[in-house]
């Protein structure tokens, strides 16, 4: 019980708070490095996924490569990155391991529902005279969507996560709050950095489920899982 | 005029031969305790999904709660659940292990249930005409055919414990994790790589592993 009030106390100390290395300053950092790894992440496997789909090709790949990434250590794929010249460009790193550990997700979640579409339906949508690329954008994508979604969730949870990792390898985040704690030996500094860091993660997890709760209904689609 | 060292170690190279043989003592400890971890959370980890998919398929009322508790616990980052543990079970093996259970857990009920929830109703009713009682039911009927569903889950849950280990390095608990971090200290790329390479061929051995053991125990699939 000693630790958690310990743990309370250090969270509600303003001077925790401010600075350079206060919780502001590392909410920011992981916040900052989340979102921009998520877009890179999307810029890289969604097209990479929406087209491979539409062409019905490379199937193996998409789903192997998301099997192969679970296998890989987070941390050893920061440490190694660490120890090559991109080291020496500050969060270099971690931008380039984030992103790795978020594209399988993307690229398995997307191919998965481009190719879950009704064939019937594209069958149609040619039917009607519609080129290859007005499939893929008006028919397939807006079918695809809540799987797409999906994978996106999954994938910003899972750099949440990450991000909290790159502490140990010395990036920035929350998870240096919880890092400094034990070069400090303060259990309560440790404690409160988890605490944070949950919180986060819970809370990010919660906001793509209200976001979904909220989207019509055409966008959403996981309801009856 | 110094010439260039001829040993790869002191030169700091990626691949060295020579980092092989002279801590294989070291490596085989790491890979050790990295072994011990994933199979003892694993196992744990096991031991207390069973009852529970069995419960919350017994009571439906049970499987809501059930499934929501362990998936906000595989939300919590990995570094964050080690720290959360840290006043329960201070800086010990006991603390990686309790983590990785409970990241295990989340895959283990949600898919043993899956499996549970896919035998045909016809074949329950078969069974139950030729006399079963629900424990022989379940034993030979039912969790034979929840199998496939089942051993996917643990086959995930194993190549992300594997992985998951490494982190444990924080608590020095991290079997190759240690060597990766001690490495990133002192710039030593030889233990950085080796260690790395050796985690993903464990990922990979005992995935292999698992998957002829379901194919051992699943006859009937093959075809």
């Amino acid at each position: 019980m000693k630790t958690l009030t310990d743990a309370w106390d250090w969270l509600t100390d303003g001077s925790h708070w401010s600075g350079a290395d206060g919780i502001w300053h590392r909410l920011t950092e992981h916040l900052v490095l989340t979102v921009v790894c998520l877009l890179i992440s999307c810029l890289i496997a969604l097209p990479v996924a929406l087209v491979l789909g539409h062409l019905g090709k490379g199937g193996a790949l998409a789903v192997n490569i998301s099997n192969v990434g679970r296998a890989v250590p987070t941390f050893a794929v920061l440490v190694l990155l660490l120890l090559t010249p991109l080291g020496k460009y500050g969060q270099g790193p971690t931008v380039v391991a984030l992103v790795l550990f978020a594209v399988p997700p993307l690229l398995t979640n997307a191919y998965v529902g481009m190719r879950g579409v009704d064939q019937d339906v594209v069958r149609a949508a040619r039917g009607m005279g519609m080129t290859g690329w007005q499939q893929l954008w008006r028919v397939e994508l807006p079918l695809a969507l809540p799987m797409i979604l999906n994978g996106v969730r999954i994938a910003a949870v899972q750099l949440v996560a990450t991000a909290t990792i790159a502490a140990l390898a010395g990036g920035g985040g929350l998870g240096r709050i919880i890092t400094a704690g034990f070069n400090l030996a303060s259990t309560a500094q440790v404690v409160a950095g988890a605490v944070l860091v949950a919180a986060f993660a819970l809370l990010v997890e919660a906001v793509f489920e209200i976001a979904e709760r909220l989207a019509p209904g055409w966008a959403r689609g996981r309801a009856e899982a | 005029m110094t010439a260039p060292p001829d040993d790869c170690l002191a030169r700091n190279e990626w691949i060295c031969g020579d980092y092989l043989s002279t801590r294989r003592q070291i490596l085989t400890d790491a890979v050790l305790q990295h072994l011990q971890l994933t199979l003892v959370s694993v196992l744990i980890a096991l031991v207390i999904a069973v009852p529970l998919a069995l419960l919350a398929r017994r009571w439906s009322a049970v499987a809501g709660p059930v499934l929501a508790l362990t998936t906000v616990l595989y939300t919590i980052p990995s570094l964050a659940m080690f720290s959360l543990l840290l006043p329960a079970y201070g800086l010990s093996a006991s603390l990686v292990i309790a983590g990785l259970v409970l990241y295990s857990l989340t895959l283990l009920v949600r898919n043993i249930l899956a499996g549970l929830r896919a035998v045909p109703e016809e074949t329950r009713q078969a069974a139950r005409g030729m006399g079963y009682g629900p424990i022989r039911l379940l034993l030979t009927v039912e969790l034979p055919l929840a199998l496939p569903a089942a051993m996917a889950g643990l086959r995930i849950a194993t190549v992300s414990a594997v992985s998951l280990v490494t982190v444990g390095a924080i608590v020095g608990f991290g079997g190759l994790g240690n060597l990766i971090y001690a490495g990133m200290n002192t710039y030593f790329k030889a233990q950085v790589l080796t260690a790395s390479v050796l985690c993903v061929i464990i990922a990979i051995a005992a995935d292999l592993l698992l998957l002829g053991a379901q194919r051992l125990l699943t006859p009937w699939q093959r075809g």
